[in-house]
């Protein structure tokens, strides 16, 4: 039963960074950063995570305790059974990890060498190889930059390459860093739809940072926020939504210009010629606000926008104590 | 937990055969330091050769590089045969002598630089973050950041050293008995293995100053510099420091004194000139330390 095993496994942990600051000539200052300040979730086997959160707030230092390149401070890391930091080789392994920010592959090797030497160092059997690598080829479209050097790369072209490298020695869990950023939207598009059905397909387990919250849409049905170093907010969108007392906007344009509307539920946020904007809360229905507006006024036409996700999450942080549950 | 091994696999053993990453299973279970140690030799080897066959792509220039290369380093020893156009001896060593002191050091630095030359980049690398990417690979970051660009060019070094080495054995006025003829290769050696636990060591300390490549390059390639040169014509506070600070007078100077029949100018206890290979271990063990040090600090802190 693949499906309720836990794969990553983190209780607790921490990670506490010694910065040294500069104070006149020679004297230095030491303070204390926590990056990480507590924190425990698990992830089961072949879930999709969106790991999301403001700069600083913890997501890259979480990802490098989890793949073994930080020792946490303190708490309990697991990653398919291994411990991260003691077993950092083993682990390597099970794992795949992209960092959107920076390459993993060797800079003046064309990709198809560089795949070739994780072949080797991995130990990855012939037919395992030559099915993942013909697989990513042809839905990332590698096949004509093969033969490129890593540097001569596009963006969206690296990304394309690094994902591949990431996925020849069947990782159990999956680790992106930001895998959209700088792409166009052709790009990100492309890269979106290749990891959903590379998830629905294979049952990998994957865990995403990123400020492209179309990504979390796309990928993602659990999303963790992340800000201080704690997690702040644990399970789908819409919770995220309620929590972060998120707004949906009713837009109506009425036949002539009108004094801005009184709307019981709602209130009027925008007025522009004869349009008038209302904001009322994500979790509620519009059907009593629009039925009041057309008894009332003279209704041309309506429509309702989603919230965005950016605003949501600035509301999030903007909350003083975290209402996660 | 992690260290058990795995237990039997229960009744569903052939379906989890059918499971991707199944064939990990027999890699798991070679673990220890001598796995370890070859594990790091056989990834050494793999980035080792890719970079020669890429550099081999373009045979044109890396015969162009390495020629330039090793004319550079021909010219440096064509300056010490002109100083002895004015002088008869240096610091009580005829041409020959200062030859086969040029000549062990110079085949010694060169094989440390061939093998692990690129290792003064690690600082640049911690600083801008892509040691990571090799944290993230299943091998010691040793093993990658010693293969790490392979320059092939660098045999020039050794070329040049052995070719000073044999026209000064053919010249020097030593008696050859068979200990004397074995210290020769053994210099070569045990001094590449020295000059290697320096670079090692020097890389090390990049993982707490970034910016200690040059201290690094000053040792090493200063230090190869200065035992192409008898030990006489140096201050003896500068000699003491690369016996017992550096030991890099355990390279050539020391064997070499006794190969050739001079005096020792620090009147050390004879047989010190035989304890290179010692010299050498303890080297490569206090070097794997400062590593594991270093490695061990750049995961706790990050970069």
């Amino acid at each position: 039963m693949p499906s309720t095993d836990i794969v990553i496994e983190l209780d607790g942990v921490e990670k506490v960074f010694d910065v040294r600051r500069r104070v006149g000539l020679l004297r230095r200052e030491r303070h204390e950063v926590r990056a990480v300040d507590g924190i425990s979730f698990t992830v089961p086997r072949g879930e999709v995570v969106g790991y999301i959160g403001p700069n600083g707030a913890g997501k890259s230092t979480t990802i490098k305790m989890l793949t073994g390149i930080l020792t946490p401070s303190a708490g309990r890391v697991r990653v398919d059974g291994i411990d991260p930091s003691r077993d950092r080789t083993r682990l390597a392994r099970r794992i795949g990890v992209v960092f959107g920010q920076r390459t993993t592959l060797w800079w003046d090797l064309p990709l198809k060498d560089s795949y070739e030497l994780v072949r080797r160092m991995y130990r990855v059997p012939d037919a395992v190889y030559a099915r993942n690598l013909d697989a990513c080829v042809e839905l990332l479209e590698l096949g004509p930059l093969l033969e490129v050097p890593v540097r001569q790369l596009s963006l969206g072209q690296r990304m394309r390459g690094d994902i591949t490298a990431a996925l020849l020695h069947d990782p159990e869990v999956l680790y992106l860093d930001e895998p959209t950023i700088g792409l166009d939207v052709v790009s990100k598009t492309r890269v979106r739809e290749f990891l959903r059905d590379f998830n629905a397909e294979r049952g990998t387990t994957v865990l995403l940072t990123t400020h492209d919250l179309t990504d979390i849409e796309t990928l993602c049905r659990r999303v963790m926020v992340i800000d201080h170093g704690r997690v702040v907010h644990d399970g789908d969108l819409a919770g995220l939504h309620a929590v972060g007392r998120s707004e949906r906007t009713l837009v109506a344009d009425f036949a002539r210009e009108l004094p801005p509307v009184e709307l019981p539920g709602a209130r009027c946020v925008r007025v522009e010629g004869p349009r008038q904007s209302f904001a009322f809360p994500a979790g509620e229905s519009a059907a009593p606000l629009v039925a009041a507006l057309a008894a009332h006024h003279p209704l041309v036409d309506l429509s309702i926008r989603e919230p965005a996700i950016e605003d949501v999450i600035a509301r999030m942080y903007a909350a003083p104590a975290p209402a996660a549950g | 937990m992690a260290d058990r091994p795995v237990p039997p696999a229960p009744a569903g053993a052939v379906a989890d055969e059918a499971l991707p990453g199944a064939w990990r299973a027999r890699y798991d279970a070679r673990r220890g330091p001598g796995h370890r140690a070859a594990e790091g030799m056989r990834v050494y080897g793999l980035v080792v050769g890719m970079w020669v066959r890429s550099t081999m792509a373009y045979r044109a220039s890396f015969a162009m590089t390495a020629l330039g290369n090793l004319a550079a380093t021909a010219l440096d020893f064509v300056t010490i045969v002109l100083m002895f156009g004015r002088v008869h001896a240096l610091g009580g060593f005829t041409l020959p002598e200062v030859g086969f002191l040029y000549g062990t050091a110079g085949t010694a630095f060169g094989l440390a630089d061939l093998f692990l030359g690129s290792m003064d980049r690690l600082g640049r690398r911690v600083r801008d973050g892509t040691l990571d990417a090799l944290l993230l690979r299943p091998a010691p970051v040793l093993a990658q950041v010693a293969a790490d660009k392979f320059a092939l060019r660098r045999l020039g070094r050794i070329v040049q050293g052995l070719a000073v080495l044999g026209w000064s054995l053919a010249r020097v006025d030593v008696h050859w008995t068979w200990w004397r003829a074995a210290m020769v290769p053994g210099m070569v050696v045990c001094g590449g293995i020295i000059f290697c636990a320096v670079f090692t060591a020097g890389a090390a300390f990049q993982f707490v100053a970034q910016d200690a490549a040059e201290v690094q390059n000053s040792v090493t390639y200063g230090g190869n510099t200065m035992l192409q040169y008898p030990p006489g014509i140096f201050a003896r506070e500068l000699v003491r420091g690369v016996t017992f600070v550096v030991p890099l007078a355990f390279v050539n100077w020391l064997p070499a004194l006794r190969v050739l029949g001079e005096p020792d100018p620090l009147g050390l206890p004879g047989w010190l000139d035989f304890a290179s290979p010692l010299v050498a271990a303890l080297c490569c063990a206090l070097a794997a330390a400062a590593w594991r040090t270093g490695l061990r600090a750049y995961r706790s802190t990050g970069s």
